[in-house]
């Protein structure tokens, strides 16, 4: 992938392959600026890439899909619909009962239940994110993407919100891409990083997180792991 | 802040400046002693003698129509244009240097114009109002869409949404707020606009009240009477259109509104 600059163009991507399973959940870890923002958009099918093909079940993604839902930092979430609008926006094609019905599982799941009437600037930060995943998940799809979807939360709620997106992952049984620059996000939530280096950014590596859920956040094989990759992205964890 | 804290702040506060502002009026007109400027009591005088005769109404309702009417047309026509180049980078870039051009163009400048164009009439002061409102809807609607963040328009095509539903469920939506402080800003204009185009192009109205009531008989009691009433109709407008800023749906874009 490169970016077509006036003088320069940037190459940001190169040689990346990546093979993703059903029901995975894959983190995408890297530095800032490394261009894991814009493989995940030409994955999503927002950007064309330069050079490649994004092939999902055999077809090659031409553009933005209902069936894979891209969840934004809380921002994404549409202003001037309620908590209900905004979880029911991409049911038009239902039937108004189905639709309602639709909506009141989703607000159920993401613990949204008394603030369907709200509008996201009544919420808080961490349930505008919960409206968020409820609109993504609403649809059905086959697959999430998330761009540091808890980037802009504190670290409390960014835990508890780790938390939820895991239990609602082994509820729904969605496949999942996250892109994050936190390592221990990355280990707590994922069962493979992919390491990505500096721009261009390649493949440094590939772990499997072989802990099961719920994970001991203290266990040895946690810190390993862990350790394990703030060695391999160079960094001492010691401040 | 308490209750009565906030009541005597948004109610009794500007009761009592404007109660001074009368009687510093009062004041001034009977120690200069002048014979022109008419005292507050006068104006009153002269405000019961309008609604007696059946103008103060007359009046008002003709101003208020011409607004309607020219307005009315500026926001037809200008909503849709706007979204239009809004939406449309390349019209925009054709179309932009016009509109900058035109833009600073006082309406009063017009007033020729007009005349020349529709004769001594409604219509000539009706083409005023509409070219002064105009500009303030079709540019804030211009800015509205193209400030909408991409982010919205990617989530939404990524809902699988048709263009016109991206328009109608997301563009405009997004854009309103911003297209409701430019038809905040064009009303004001139009009601200080139809004073003007009153005063020359037509023989009813608040503006014609002004400039007649010198003319015959130098009656400044009625001269100031009818800018009052000016004054209070264009405070009743502004209320009124702060009110929908005020909706849920639209409240998120007006910052200084947030608790």
């Amino acid at each position: 992938m490169t970016f077509r600059g006036d003088r320069d163009d940037v190459r940001v991507l190169e040689d990346l392959d990546l093979d993703v399973h059903e029901g995975e959940f894959v983190c995408i870890l890297g530095p800032s600026g490394c261009g894991k923002s814009t493989l995940l958009n030409i994955v999503a099918g927002f950007l064309p890439p330069t050079a490649g093909t994004v092939r999902i079940d055999g077809e090659d993604v031409r553009g933005p899909d209902p069936r894979r839902i891209f969840v934004f930092q809380e921002r994404g979430v549409f202003p001037w619909l309620t908590v209900e609008g905004n979880i029911g926006f991409g049911l038009g094609r239902l039937s108004r009962q189905a639709r309602e019905r639709r909506i009141a599982h989703y607000v159920q799941l993401v613990g949204l239940n008394g603030f369907e009437m709200a509008y996201p600037h009544e919420l808080s930060g961490g349930m505008k994110q919960r409206v968020e995943v409820a609109r993504a998940l609403a649809v059905d799809p086959d697959m999430l993407y998330l761009d540091e979807p808890f980037g802009a939360l504190d670290s409390i709620t960014r835990l508890v919100m780790r938390g939820e997106l895991l239990r609602i992952w082994q509820a729904e049984k969605k496949t999942i891409l996250f892109v994050t620059h936190d390592i221990e996000e990355s280990v707590q939530l994922a069962d493979r990083v992919v390491i990505l280096s500096a721009r261009p950014a390649r493949i440094r590596r590939i772990v499997g997180i072989d802990l099961p859920h719920p994970r001991d956040l203290s266990s040895r094989r946690y810190l390993e792991l862990r350790d394990g990759i703030f060695e391999e992205i160079g960094l001492a964890h010691r401040i | 802040m308490t209750r009565p804290g906030r009541r005597l702040e948004t109610i009794l506060l500007p009761l009592a400046a404007a109660a001074a502002l009368v009687a510093i009026w009062d004041l001034a007109v009977r120690w200069t002693g002048t014979n022109i400027f008419p005292s507050p009591d006068a104006v009153a005088r002269g405000l019961a003698e309008l609604a007696r005769k059946g103008l103060l109404l007359r009046y008002s309702r003709d101003s208020l129509l011409r607004v309607a009417a020219g307005y009315g047309i500026a926001v037809a026509v200008g909503i849709p244009l706007g979204i239009f180049l809004g939406w449309k980078p390349a019209a925009a870039r054709a179309a932009n240097p016009v509109i900058q051009l035109l833009r600073p163009i006082s309406p009063l400048a017009w007033i020729p114009v007009a005349i020349v164009l529709f004769g001594v009439s409604d219509i000539a002061a009706i083409f005023l109002i509409f070219l002064a409102s105009l500009f303030p809807i079709l540019v804030a609607a211009m800015n509205g869409v193209r400030g909408v963040p991409a982010m919205y328009r990617d989530a939404a095509l990524n809902f699988g949404l048709s263009r016109g539903a991206l328009l109608s469920r997301v563009i405009f939506p997004a854009a309103l707020p911003e297209i409701l402080t430019g038809l905040r800003i064009a009303l004001g204009i139009a009601w200080i606009v139809v004073v003007a185009a009153e005063m020359i192009a037509v023989n009813s109205g608040l503006g014609y009240l002004v400039i007649d009531s010198r003319n015959a008989g130098k009656r400044y009691d009625l001269v100031v009477a009818a800018m009052l009433l000016i004054g209070i109709i264009g405070l009743v407008l502004n209320l009124l259109v702060s009110r929908v800023a005020r909706l849920r749906a639209v409240r998120w874009g007006f910052r200084q509104e947030e608790a």
